[in-house]
């Protein structure tokens, strides 16, 4: 039966209960392992062939500066990121703000957005004619600040990734139990200990989850880095490619990166302790009681439009005013639907593919912790900071080889979203499954259940909220995926985010447009039915 | 699990999912077609691709991408590579192709449409349309008399704080490795730390220097000259114009878009036919009006407005020499640059 105690104490598991993981579960999880490991075993190939000059490109003076401004950036946009993304959750999962569930799926919709056309937008929003501009001088300002360098960066990845902490954070909390904050204040304590000793303990995973993702993508973007003039670790990896065509010298600081990787994860298991828990109750979770905001709707609604008129409206009406422009003009703005079709297609496999491939990895994680456990989920994680091109390049060097028929088909493609996003899907079904008792697994076995039966009947409903969010986050992110699908998808395979690409690398931002719109559109739709469908589930529970 | 099933739209999406994967594994049919890797803008080759194929009957199989990603892909594939023919947008990439040994040598008959330094010497690659370096300015923040007339006014007081670059781009790479062949390292160097002083504005594209003149972000920057075309297309009254550096040297450097023929085809004739097409009268009219780039066979018309290449003070040095690209590289990162 559940085992909460009140201030989340760690409550170990009796010895007669602990089992070694199926065979055929390690095995599993341990093949995905493998394949997520083939990046990096590519990366130390190309790294090994720079001999002596190793350390040196490692400890170059401009290498150190760049990797320090890295992470400082990674430090602030997590911060802010993780703050506005709680806040959001919070506000939208547990409160009665009015329209919930619009601003939800409004405010998860800048993660679709290329990160390049995101700053794109900003920078003209904030340049001296631009959007803003009339709003500055009305606050007396001569013109809007510069929005380069540190400062630009840091905003505009914030605006960009904090839904990856509002999604796995709502799904924390409608995996929350009220019925332990109800005991606990039936045993008369004050609110502010139940958030600090049952709330927080229960939703720290999935605000850890959501940050490591958003830390993970700051270190990898390239795009608004390199907009925003911003200088970078992984600038410095596309400038060795871009200029010297040397492969060899960022597989060196892809390296660094993964041992940056494996610092944060070390940090982050530290202090995810050893506690477990699970819900008071069988069954369903009967949903909470939302908090009454009273006068302070006001500022959280003025929070959200401000989140989202940053966000989304302004580069929506950025690119608004390139469809206009290019309208007026009489160029072609649209090309037929087909990328919309691939774009979907991309987005649902992907998805599928990798929440089934992050279940058996989070299954072994969390009710076997054990050395192949910890190894597979590091493996998933390690490569997730890398920038997309090096995936790609280390596909492309193994598929080219070793399996030529699979070379730029579309189950390659797949193989590599997976790859890539394999820890977005990990991190939130990890938390969820965090709070499902392996005790009513148990209890099913005992009535007779077989394993799959048991797997089937209670613990993927129980999952529900961190499948879907896992499903949601690399459908969104594959949608805007860029390296990968521009070298590993079959010839003429082009999605919204090609289209986009292609476009705006020809300073045609009019022809972009109309792709960038139906992203946008089509991701508010898919958005739209699974927030829909975890509304259905309160009204149904 | 039932419950999950009951709802409409998740069978629904497995089901079009399933359907999608059958059509989709279907896709890679590139069997018997000619496949060319092109690090150019799909918008401005698409037009020539389609009157080639239309044309000559051979079906293309054209994956676009930026050039260095496209190169790096195919030392990536080596012995394996799909790919027949690639279209890089700069010299630089060809030569790197070149030095791993990727590529097969053209026809004598074919590289010899083009003069000498706009191909490589033992005929691997040929160029296939000219890029020259110019100083992008915004005419209502320079007159024509402030116009510098070399690349170390640029180094002046005057210029603090005015002007754009693109330090990551290639074309700016092989315009500072020009600029070595010329004056020497040292003196490089010295113009680099020079304009650094001025505190330049990095930016990440041509383009985006060409809109941020226009803009009035800034007033002049170092670009390619054909990215004011561009961006002539939709706004035609664009306040920006081109000044090319009365100066003989790297300032007015000449470079190429270009085509190798790779060794791993296997459709040599169909490739050399590819080639050929992008090197005849017709397609080198098509990048004189439509890219505004200049043509590099002989006798092909200019739009009125283009500055004729004869006239460019173009260095003295043909494009083979630029390869040197590791010690460019080094040399902005003694400027501090990155």
């Amino acid at each position: 039966m559940a085992t909460t105690g009140i201030s989340a104490e760690t409550t170990p598991d009796h010895p007669e209960l602990r089992r070694p993981a199926p065979l055929g579960l390690r095995l599993l999880a341990g093949a995905i392992g493998l394949a997520v490991l083939l990046p990096l075993v590519y990366l130390l190939i190309r790294a090994g062939e720079t001999g002596h000059r190793f350390w040196d490109i490692a400890t170059r003076e401009e290498t150190l500066r760049v990797l320090w401004n890295s992470v400082v950036l990674t430090v602030l946009v997590t911060a802010s990121s993780t703050l506005i993304g709680v806040v959001l959750a919070w506000l939208t999962v547990r409160t009665d703000l009015p329209g919930r569930t619009t601003w939800a799926v409004i405010t998860c919709l800048p993660l679709v957005l290329p990160s390049y056309v995101g700053a794109f937008a900003l920078i003209g929003a904030f340049s001296s004619n631009g959007l803003l501009a009339p709003l500055f001088a009305l606050a007396g300002f001569e013109r809007p600040p510069r929005l380069y360098g540190l400062p630009g960066a840091w905003l505009t990845l914030t605006l960009f990734s904090y839904p990856y902490v509002m999604l796995t954070v709502r799904s924390g909390l409608r995996c929350l139990d009220p019925a332990l904050a109800d005991a606990a204040r039936s045993l008369g304590h004050p609110p502010w200990r139940i958030a600090r000793d049952i709330t927080w303990p229960h939703l720290k995973p999935s605000v850890q989850a959501g940050s490591l993702l958003v830390a993970l993508y700051t270190l990898s973007d390239f795009g608004a880095v390199s907009m925003l003039q911003f200088n970078s670790f992984t600038r410095a990896i596309f400038v060795y490619y871009r200029t010297s065509f040397d492969r060899s010298a960022p597989a060196v600081l892809a390296l660094m990166l993964v041992a940056l990787t494996l610092m944060i994860l070390w940090v982050e298991a530290r202090t995810r302790g050893s506690a477990k828990l699970y819900r008071a109750g069988v069954g369903a979770i009967r949903p909470a009681p939302r908090v009454a905001l009273h006068a302070w709707r006001y500022p959280a609604l003025l929070g959200c439009t401000l989140i989202t008129l940053l966000g989304l409206v302004l580069p929506l009406a950025v690119i608004a005013f390139w469809l206009l422009q290019g309208w007026t003009a009489g160029e072609p703005l649209w090309r037929g639907w087909s990328m919309v079709v691939h774009s979907v297609q991309a987005g649902l496999w992907a998805a599928g593919i990798t929440v089934a491939a992050a279940l058996p990895v989070a299954w072994l994680a969390v009710r076997f912790p054990g050395r192949t456990a910890r190894l597979t989920e590091k493996a998933a994680y390690a490569g997730h900071a890398l920038p997309s091109i090096m995936i790609a390049l280390s596909l492309v060097f193994w598929a080219a080889r070793y399996a030529p028929a699979l070379y730029q088909s579309f189950a390659l493609l797949i193989f590599a979203y997976a790859c890539r996003f394999l820890p977005e899907a990990l991190g939130s079904v990890r938390a969820s499954l965090g709070t499902v008792s392996p005790r009513l697994e148990e209890a099913g076995r005992n009535l007779g259940r077989g394993p799959w039966s048991v797997l089937a009947s209670i613990t993927l409903p129980l999952l529900r909220p961190g499948l879907l969010t896992g499903f949601a986050l690399v459908f969104l992110t594959t949608m805007k995926e860029l390296p990968l699908t521009l070298l590993l998808a079959p010839t003429g395979f082009d999605t919204l985010a090609t289209r986009i690409w292609s476009a705006t690398e020809d300073a045609l931002y009019a022809q972009a447009a109309a792709p960038a719109l139906v992203l946008v559109a089509v991701s508010g739709i898919f958005v739209g039915m699974i927030l829909n469908q975890e509304e259905q589930d309160d009204v149904y529970e | 699990m039932k419950r999950v099933l009951s709802r409409p739209w998740l069978p629904a999406t497995l089901l079009a999912a399933g359907l999608s994967l059958l059509t989709a594994i279907g896709m890679k049919a590139d069997e018997g077609r000619l496949v060319v890797y092109c690090g150019r803008g799909e918008e401005l080759i698409r037009p020539l691709i389609e009157r080639f194929e239309q044309e000559t009957g051979i079906d293309v199989s054209i994956r676009y991408a930026g050039t260095a990603e496209l190169a790096a892909t195919l030392l990536e594939e080596g012995a394996h590579s799909p790919a027949d023919v690639f279209f890089a947008q700069d010299a630089g990439a060809l030569g790197a192709l070149h030095r791993h040994g990727a590529l097969a040598p053209l026809p004598t008959d074919l590289i010899e449409r083009v003069p000498p330094r706009f191909r490589s010497p033992d005929g691997t690659w040929v160029g296939v349309s000219g890029r020259a370096r110019v100083l992008v300015y915004n005419p209502q923040r320079i007159t024509e008399a402030e116009l510098p007339a070399t690349l170390d006014a640029l180094t002046g007081p005057a210029w603090k704080g005015r002007i754009g670059w693109a330090p990551e781009n290639a074309s700016f790479q092989s315009f500072v490795t020009a600029l070595r062949i010329q004056r020497g390292d040292a003196a490089a160097l010295a113009w680099l730390k020079g304009i650094q002083a001025n505190e330049p504005h990095p930016y990440a594209k041509n383009s985006a220097i060409v809109a941020a003149v226009a803009a009035g972000e800034i007033d002049a920057g170092l670009v390619n000259h054909y990215y004011l075309y561009g961006a002539r297309r939709t706004n035609p009254n664009i306040n920006a114009r081109n000044h090319y550096f009365p100066e003989p040297g790297a300032g007015s450097l000449v470079n190429v878009a270009g085509v190798g023929l790779l060794k791993t085809s296997r459709r040599t004739a169909e490739a050399e036919r590819f080639i050929h097409y992008l090197l005849d009268h017709r397609a080198q009219t098509y990048f004189a009006h439509e890219t505004a780039e200049y043509p590099l066979i002989a006798d092909v018309s200019l739009p009125p407005d283009l500055k004729p290449l004869d006239t460019i003070a173009t260095p003295d040095l043909d494009l083979n020499q630029l390869e040197d690209l590791e010690g460019t590289l080094s040399l902005i990162r003694q400027a501090g640059i990155f």
